[in-house]
């Protein structure tokens, strides 16, 4: 195996041109565990840790360019005004050890359908930056899960950044495990109410994580826009975005208990957004 | 593959590195520091928590070669000489330490806390230790060693 270390972008991406079989390496939470447990022999090893534009964030018009490799803790603390969805997700990822190393890049890289961040880079309408020796593009969130760990990027690519528009209406985020902290997610759920549109996206209970739009075009047609909500609307988005999943049976949880959390997730979640949108609105009067 | 790194304030070099092993590994199998406890290899347990450029992270997720000119310090690296630090110190009195394998681990991490919040309330010490699991069942101690170290 070889170590490949390079000091900018041009160079990881001259690397990665020349050795597609290289494994990108940023904060090593997922890599470094298929290593430890000889689940993987990659060629090369490509560290990100010294390309320093992939560690840095920006914002302009448009909104929030998140470098790749910006641990969940600086997501937590920089940026949980402007992309409070993102940084919700980002509090629920293992321990403070892991949020000091973890990042969304790594997240996107390993496209499992449990990913935290997954659902929330769903509803913001994300975009993912995707980088070549060729040239750079950007892949919207919908279109890079493809499958079961499996993702849109080519083989020579590598993920530079997340575009995100900056909040201005209400993001939830909401997931179910065995336990508080340290653990994958059993299911998860992401809602955004912004300007008279709902967008909502399930994790962990489908091969990838998906929107639900049966559920979002139900709920942006009933809002009852400035009152609160009936019960009999919560229940019924929430039997929409359960029979939008498509889950398994495993060692977590079965895929009815599955369907049903996400029903609950789904309410919960809603109850929380309406209140968020229902407080602004009354402070501005 | 050769890793100099400072460890501890030291300058230390590891020769012979594989590409693939972990900065655990090589603290206490190549540089003789068994402080670090190898538990989970999955980040899982935070027995092997060290500070690595002054932010904890588990030395099992992290590539030997990334640490490559940077600054690590370990357990062993917070008592100076003889004098324990506070937060080990506190360990001990309330009696804290039961097998003894998560200590280190927990330490560290609630070594992090102290010098970021100097008064942590319970919960906030809760979530600065979720990440270190004890199987003595021994978490109350734990709590009141933290509770002891803040307010040495």
């Amino acid at each position: 195996m070889d170590f490949l270390r390079p000091q900018n972008l041009a160079e990881a991406l001259a690397f990665k041109a020349e050795r597609p079989e290289a494994v990108p390496i940023a904060g090593g939470t997922d890599v470094m565990v298929e290593l430890n447990f000889d689940h993987r022999r990659p060629g090369a090893l490509l560290d990100l840790n010294r390309v320093g534009e992939l560690a840095e964030w920006s914002t302009s018009d448009s909104g929030v360019r998140l470098g790749a490799a910006v641990p969940y803790t600086r997501v937590i603390t920089e940026l949980g005004d402007r992309l409070p969805g993102l940084a919700m997700a980002s509090r629920t990822v293992g321990s403070p050890q892991i949020r000091n190393r973890g990042t969304v890049g790594g997240n996107l890289g390993a496209a499992s359908p449990a990913g935290d961040t997954h659902p929330v880079l769903l509803v913001t309408g994300a975009e993912i930056e995707a980088a070549s020796a060729r040239g750079t593009r950007r892949i919207p969130a919908e279109e890079f899960y493809l499958g079961v760990k499996r993702n849109a990027l080519a083989e020579d690519e590598l993920i530079t950044a997340v575009h995100l528009p900056v909040s201005e209406g209400a993001q939830q985020f909401s997931k179910v495990g065995t336990r508080n902290a340290m653990v994958i997610a059993v299911c998860s759920f992401a809602i955004a109410i912004e300007g008279f549109q709902v967008r909502a996206a399930i994790g962990s209970a489908a091969p990838t994580p998906r929107r639900v739009p049966e559920a979002e075009e139900f709920l942006a047609e009933e809002l009852p826009w400035g009152a609160p909500l009936p019960d009999s609307l919560k229940r019924r988005f929430g039997e929409l975005v359960a029979a939008a999943a498509d889950p398994i049976d495993d060692v977590r949880g079965t895929a009815a208990y599955r369907k049903h959390a996400l029903s609950v997730l789904a309410r919960r979640t809603l109850g929380w957004a309406w209140q968020e949108i229902l407080g602004r609105d009354s402070a501005c009067a | 593959m050769r890793v100099n790194v400072t460890v501890n304030g030291e300058d230390k070099q590891a020769d012979d590195v594989w590409e693939g092993e972990s900065l655990l590994y090589v603290l206490r199998e190549r540089l003789g520091l068994p402080g670090s406890k190898n538990a989970c290899e999955q980040g899982e347990c935070g027995s092997c928590t060290v500070y690595l450029d002054d932010l904890p992270v588990c030395s099992c997720l992290v590539a030997a070669g990334q640490v490559e000119g940077r600054e690590v310090r370990t357990v062993e690296g917070l008592a100076e000489g003889d004098r324990l630090d506070p937060v080990q110190q506190s360990f001990v009195d309330a009696g804290a330490v039961q097998c003894g394998f998560c200590t280190p681990g927990l330490v560290v991490a609630a070594h992090d806390l102290l010098n970021r919040v100097p008064d942590p309330s319970d919960e906030e010490i809760r979530e600065a230790l979720a990440g270190n699991l004890c199987r003595c069942t021994g978490y109350e101690k734990i709590l009141d060693a933290v509770r002891m170290a803040g307010t040495r």
